[in-house]
């Protein structure tokens, strides 16, 4: 199996407007590909494309060869493609911790899903319903004492340990991106997809956070797909980028052939001289 | 984790206990005359208040919907109940012509409260539905509609008394039936969300895209919200049909919904206790404007009538809101409520 994820000739319109034309992407397990493009390019609506908050308008799109259109976006999850937000979308009110929690829910109530390869513990995980939580019997605190554990386990994982009983809207920024990568991270996903990890974040975190993206990959042994604005780190970490532009593939390869692409050069000016709002 | 006798708690055992305590204290006071009967019936109603306004909590507090026509649960409730028991098995709670108590009477008694929250439920299943599509105020607009429909359709149907609302249900609630089916009604909602399920709801609150997309079914969740809240609501409409025998259309109005809501406010959105105090809080205050306001008038020689008293209530209302608006508990949690193996980890405590 080479192809963890791919999209073939997705197409999708918001009424008249071609918001993605026409795409194609085959994600390798395992790798670490970038998406790039200006403003309004349709990356992040790609990202909605995946995680079924839009069903596309033609193509494709298969997880591990099973196609996902028309899946809702908590069975895509299931299945195993996590993402964090562009604008954070963060449980605030509630503790790091649960915002963790809340991720492992789905597999309460269910003893195995597919997108759990990698972590043997969670198909263990032992099944509870409604009526088990208004008794509370013992099955139903054993899978929550798992799950408890599982996620204080991952945020030691991701240093956040030292503030899973804080309320998450009090966390500084840079741990607000690294607690959503976190959150979705305790999913367990196969594919996880990134959208631009870095905005707002200084120099120093954002090396930080180059190394997080690595160690998630190497550790969890997930397949990362990421938008990012930062050149640095888009081709500091990317080993494949794809450039769109109006939702049209403009260039694709490895990093040091996009960044020397004058069609991609000439789109990245083009925007600063305001050809797109 | 703390030691577990049968499915309970230390912690929870503690809470029972105390609860008891009160109601022995209760009791004891009402048999040596310091509490009247009608002290004894205002709690009796803050009971019944504290099933309405936690189980709304659960809807308007925990998952963030926003409800406010939940008294149409409780009259759905309380006309399928008093059905039952007064106009189908027509039982009473004494043996006729005796003072022995009818036990067939409470079993059916018993099983037509929970056929009222059964159906109350399925109503909550449906409301459900609207809440799909529907947020904040537009949802408002449709369960403010859904809970005058159903208080028309009652005063429509002739066999539970039309108008007249329907009159001689048996009087099986008194206060320690109340009392232990308001604590178990409280325990299954607090077991509820300090579980899996439970946190479930509130990330649909706090963000449900985010929610759906760490993989909650927020669909299912959304209408088990409304389903367990109308089956407690539902329960709650019975038990206070066989407190005051009479169930009419009137009683499951706007007004005691929006009353139950500013209780769920007031107390603190996603607070079992703050809907537990001020439940409380608002029925005494309510009844005890009653006596106090015209006990003022006479201090300061003006006569202030009763019809004076819901200006001074929503007048405290509105100060209770601009000087609180943590308001009573925020989002916290008496520490008898928390479970042990919780303490540290939800922001509960």
């Amino acid at each position: 199996m080479d192809s963890m994820l791919s999209l073939e000739k997705v197409t999708h319109y918001f009424g008249g407007l071609k918001a993605v034309s026409n795409f194609n992407l085959e994600l390798p397990d395992g790798a670490l590909y970038g998406l790039i493009g200006p403003n309004g390019a349709g990356k992040t609506t790609i990202f909605n494309l995946i995680t079924g908050i839009y069903t596309p308008t033609e193509g494709s799109i298969k997880l591990m060869n099973e196609s996902i259109i028309r899946k809702k976006p908590y069975q895509i999850v299931h299945m195993g493609i996590a993402r964090t937000f562009q604008n954070l979308r963060i449980f605030g009110s509630l503790s790091v911790l649960d915002n963790i929690r809340i991720s492992r829910h789905y597999t309460v109530g269910k003893s195995k899903h597919t997108g759990n390869r990698k972590h043997k513990e969670s198909s263990d995980l032992v099944q509870t319903n409604l009526f088990d939580s208004f008794f509370r019997t013992r099955n139903y605190l054993k899978a929550e004492r798992q799950i408890t554990d599982e996620a204080i386990d991952l945020l030691k994982l991701i240093k956040l340990d030292d503030v899973m009983h804080e309320q998450a809207k009090s966390l500084p920024y840079g741990k607000l991106r690294k607690l959503e990568i976190a959150r979705a991270l305790a999913t367990h996903p196969s594919v996880l997809l990134l959208d631009e990890p870095a905005a707002g974040m200084n120099p120093a975190e954002i090396g930080e956070l180059m190394d997080l993206i690595h160690f998630i990959r190497d550790n969890f042994k997930i397949t990362i797909l990421l938008i990012e604005h930062h050149m640095k780190v888009v081709m500091g970490i990317c080993e494949y980028i794809k450039v769109i532009d109006f939702g049209e593939t403009i260039a694709e390869g490895k990093p040091v052939e996009v960044a020397n692409n004058p069609r991609v050069i000439e789109a990245y000016l083009g925007k600063e001289e305001g050809k797109c709002s | 984790m703390g030691k577990k006798i049968f499915f309970i708690s230390r912690r929870m055992l503690l809470f029972v206990a105390g609860a008891l305590g009160m109601l022995l204290l209760v009791l004891f006071f009402n048999a040596t005359g310091i509490f009247t009967d009608y002290i004894v019936q205002i709690i009796n109603i803050s009971l019944i208040n504290v099933i309405l306004a936690v189980s709304l909590n659960l809807i308007n507090g925990f998952t963030g919907q926003f409800s406010i026509g939940h008294m149409g649960f409780a009259a759905v409730g309380a006309y399928t109940s008093a059905t039952v028991t007064t106009l189908i098995a027509k039982v009473t709670p004494r043996l006729p012509y005796t003072e022995f108590i009818n036990i067939n009477g409470y079993i059916v008694f018993i099983l037509a409260l929970l056929l009222g929250g059964i159906v109350a439920a399925g109503i909550g299943f449906l409301i459900g539905f609207p809440s799909l599509r529907l947020k904040g105020d537009y949802l408002a607009i449709i369960t403010l509609g859904f809970g005058e429909i159903i208080r028309t359709i009652f005063n429509n149907i002739d066999y539970v008394g039309g108008p007249r609302g329907l009159l001689g249900i048996p009087k099986f609630s008194n206060l320690i039936m109340i009392f232990v089916i308001t604590l178990l009604s409280v325990i299954a909602i607090r077991n509820l969300v300090f579980s899996t399920h439970g946190r479930a709801l509130l990330s649909i609150r706090e963000n449900e895209l985010a929610s759906e997309l760490v993989g909650v079914n927020t669909v299912r969740y959304k209408i088990t919200a409304f389903t367990i809240g109308a089956f407690f609501a539902g329960i709650a409409g019975g038990l206070q049909a066989h407190l005051l025998q009479i169930a009419h259309p009137t009683q499951y109005g706007f007004l005691y919904s929006i009353l139950v809501l500013i209780m769920v406010y007031a107390g603190g959105m996603g607070s079992i206790t703050g809907s537990i105090i001020a439940a409380f809080a608002l029925t005494f205050l309510s009844e005890g404007l009653r006596t106090a306001l015209p006990g003022l008038g006479d201090l300061m020689h003006v006569k202030i009538g009763d019809e004076w008293r819901m200006v001074v209530y929503s007048l405290l209302l509105i100060i209770i809101m601009l000087f609180r608006t943590e308001v009573l508990m925020g989002m916290r949690e008496m520490k008898l409520l928390v479970p042990e193996e919780e303490e540290h980890h939800g922001q509960h405590a």
